[in-house]
């Protein structure tokens, strides 16, 4: 049985050279960067007893924080999926005058330093900003509010979206349309039943992205969020005043529940995509 | 389902696609569009079936105004060359799709659908794929299921656009034969586009030879393989020996030599000559419209193909039984069984 696994590792070798180089370096360079940091951060949280684990992550402020994170994470994400498949579809299939310029216009969040991104939301959006005093005038307070948060969120999360969704459109048949058309079906229906199924992998991916990265965000959000424990506190932020505090453990508890979390949610993502996929063969 | 096609005129930037085509379809006819790329006919075919618009002209189906209607009221089967079956759906799905997406009020019940689609996968014979993807399907396959996906709304034109164009010679050939009979069984008004004259003139009733936006000719198969109207229908369809003549005072001239042929009534001037290769009948030296000596010779089955260089230094290439027992080196008289002569 040995004998055969090694053999057949030994005819792979063959037929494809450099199994051995890239093989040792793809794991060194994932345990380096990825994997050791990640058990450092398991192994500082085994300081704590259970007990004590337990009692930071049942804590008022800790379980709000989680929430402030991941429950407007997914609501911006869900938006971003939204807006994002729309401007994804006028950027794939529409010609209009300044397109390649909204086009990179949609890669400035990827670029901008958070910290930017963060003060400029917040002066645009405070009670004297451009669009804060007229959503002021309105009753609406967005910064220094949970929905500070969402908007940053949304801002930093768009490109994710559009930019998973873009090619698969642009590899979309029109064909296909045409003959959904040609069998009766309302424009509606061809975007219901034709289109919406053929993108669902890339729009589930787009959305797993997006969620992922607001709720790692930490830069932009802060200028904004007004940070109020219990309810404009978000976790990566609680995470940092417990370190200034040297509460180191305290930190890696929370970190470790996150990570948890995030982990958990991407895998459900990644299963659901894989689903779509299979259904939708490559040729 | 009569279709009347009137002056359409389509341009795509600069470029007619369709430059003035008149054009009527009688119903329940198998009618081939046949020409090479670029000569309009998918243009055409597209307009008829809504997915796209003229530039001017009109189409009427029945008498009644088509282009006021989109392609969704149409109510016309199209099949594409590549197959656009939905990838995502399996193959009753896809065949099931015109069905389920019927306005709610004359939309049939889940066992009517299901009993209709299961009768179109009989009609092609695929019933059992039903359960398979597209993509797990042969070329083949995917275009009998596109075609019985186009039927299940029953339209009242069914119309393919190179329907075999992406299959291979033997598949193609299988086809051919199969979507003859099941128009004979089906009857609906047809049009298919195809760039290969051997597929025209095999399964249309009639043909409509097209090129550069217009059509040059339509005919019975065997009239636009027999009379050509056009220069252009004789080199496109069929093998023809082509030579540039002079016409002169009722004289036909190849180079300067007098050809002992009749000129047909042509206006005098430059003029081209058309034979078919099998219409040449090779004689003695000295009989004949043209003598010329042999070069080379092949065989295939029944007939042997020979290059003649001809006496005014013009080679063609003619199609001998094989019994002649032609030779490289022979001196042959050649003349025309059947030939045309067109101006310009």
């Amino acid at each position: 049985m040995t004998g055969g696994l090694v053999s057949a590792i030994a005819l792979r070798r063959r037929t494809l050279p450099g199994f051995g180089l890239t093989m040792g370096l793809t794991l060194s360079w994932l345990s380096v960067i990825i994997l050791i940091p990640l058990a450092g951060l398991f192994l500082r949280s085994t300081e704590l007893s259970f007990d004590q684990f337990w009692a930071i992550l049942s804590s008022r402020r800790t379980l709000n924080a989680l929430r402030v994170s991941f429950g407007l994470a997914f609501a911006a994400a869900c938006v971003n999926l939204v807006m994002g498949s729309i401007i994804v579809w006028a950027l794939v299939r529409y010609r209009f005058p300044g397109r390649r310029l909204f086009d990179a216009i949609v890669d400035v969040p990827f670029a901008l330093p958070t910290a930017v991104a963060g003060v400029a939301l917040s002066s645009l959006f405070a009670e004297k900003g451009w669009l804060g005093a007229p959503l002021a005038a309105l009753g609406i307070k967005v910064a220094f509010t949970p929905l500070g948060i969402f908007v940053a969120m949304i801002f930093i999360g768009i490109p994710f979206v559009v930019r998973t969704v873009q090619p698969v459109l642009q590899d979309l048949d029109p064909e296909i349309e045409e003959a959904a058309g040609s069998l009766g079906a309302s424009r509606w229906q061809t975007i219901i039943r034709v289109i919406l199924p053929s993108l669902a992998p890339a729009l589930l991916t787009g959305l797993a992205l997006a969620f992922a990265r607001a709720v790692g965000e930490y830069g932009s959000v802060i200028f904004i969020a007004g940070n109020l424990p219990n309810v404009s506190e978000i976790a990566p932020l609680l995470i940092v005043i417990r370190l200034s505090e040297f509460r180191y453990a305290d930190a890696t508890a929370i970190a470790v529940v996150m990570l948890v979390v995030s982990f958990v949610i991407i895998f459900a993502v990644n299963r659901l995509q894989r689903w779509a996929q299979d259904r939708i063969p490559v040729h | 389902m009569t279709i009347e096609v009137k002056n359409l005129v389509k341009k795509f930037g600069s470029f007619a696609a369709l430059d003035g085509v008149d054009l009527k379809v009688n119903d329940g006819e198998l009618l081939a569009l046949l020409g090479p790329s670029g000569s309009g006919k998918t243009t055409l075919l597209r307009i008829i079936a809504g997915l796209d618009w003229p530039d001017a002209g009109e189409v009427s189906f029945n008498g009644e105004d088509a282009l006021a209607q989109g392609a969704r009221e149409r109510h016309v089967g199209f099949v594409f060359q590549h197959y656009a079956l939905f990838r995502h759906m399996s193959v009753f799905e896809n065949v099931a799709f015109g069905l389920r997406v019927q306005p709610r009020a004359v939309r049939k019940d889940e066992a009517t659908i299901r009993r209709r689609v299961k009768e179109l996968l009989d009609l092609v014979q695929l019933d059992w794929l039903a359960d398979r993807y597209p993509s797990q399907l042969s070329g083949g396959q995917r275009q009998r299921i596109a075609l019985a996906r186009a039927l299940a709304i029953e339209p009242r034109i069914l119309l393919l656009d190179e329907p075999f164009g992406a299959l291979d010679a033997k598949v193609r050939k299988e086809l051919r034969k199969w979507l003859r009979s099941l128009h004979n069984e089906i009857h609906v008004t047809s049009i298919f586009v195809t760039h290969d004259q051997e597929e025209a003139l095999e399964v249309a009733n009639r043909v409509v030879v097209m090129d550069k936006g217009r059509i040059e000719q339509v005919g019975s198969p065997d009239d636009v393989y027999e009379t050509p109207a056009t220069a252009f229908v004789h080199s496109f369809i069929g093998e023809s020996i082509e030579l540039p003549v002079q016409v002169d005072g009722g004289v036909v001239r190849l180079g300067d030599s007098p050809l002992q042929l009749a000129a047909e009534g042509l206006a005098p001037g430059a003029s081209r000559l058309f034979v078919r290769r099998h219409d040449m009948v090779v004689g003695p030296a000295g009989s004949g419209a043209f003598e010329g000596a042999v070069q080379h010779v092949r065989n295939f089955g029944p007939v042997q193909r020979a290059e003649v260089t001809l006496s005014g230094g013009e080679t063609i290439e003619i199609d001998a039984p094989r019994d002649r027992g032609l030779r490289a080196g022979d001196t042959v008289g050649l003349e025309p069984r059947r030939y045309r002569i067109f101006a310009g």
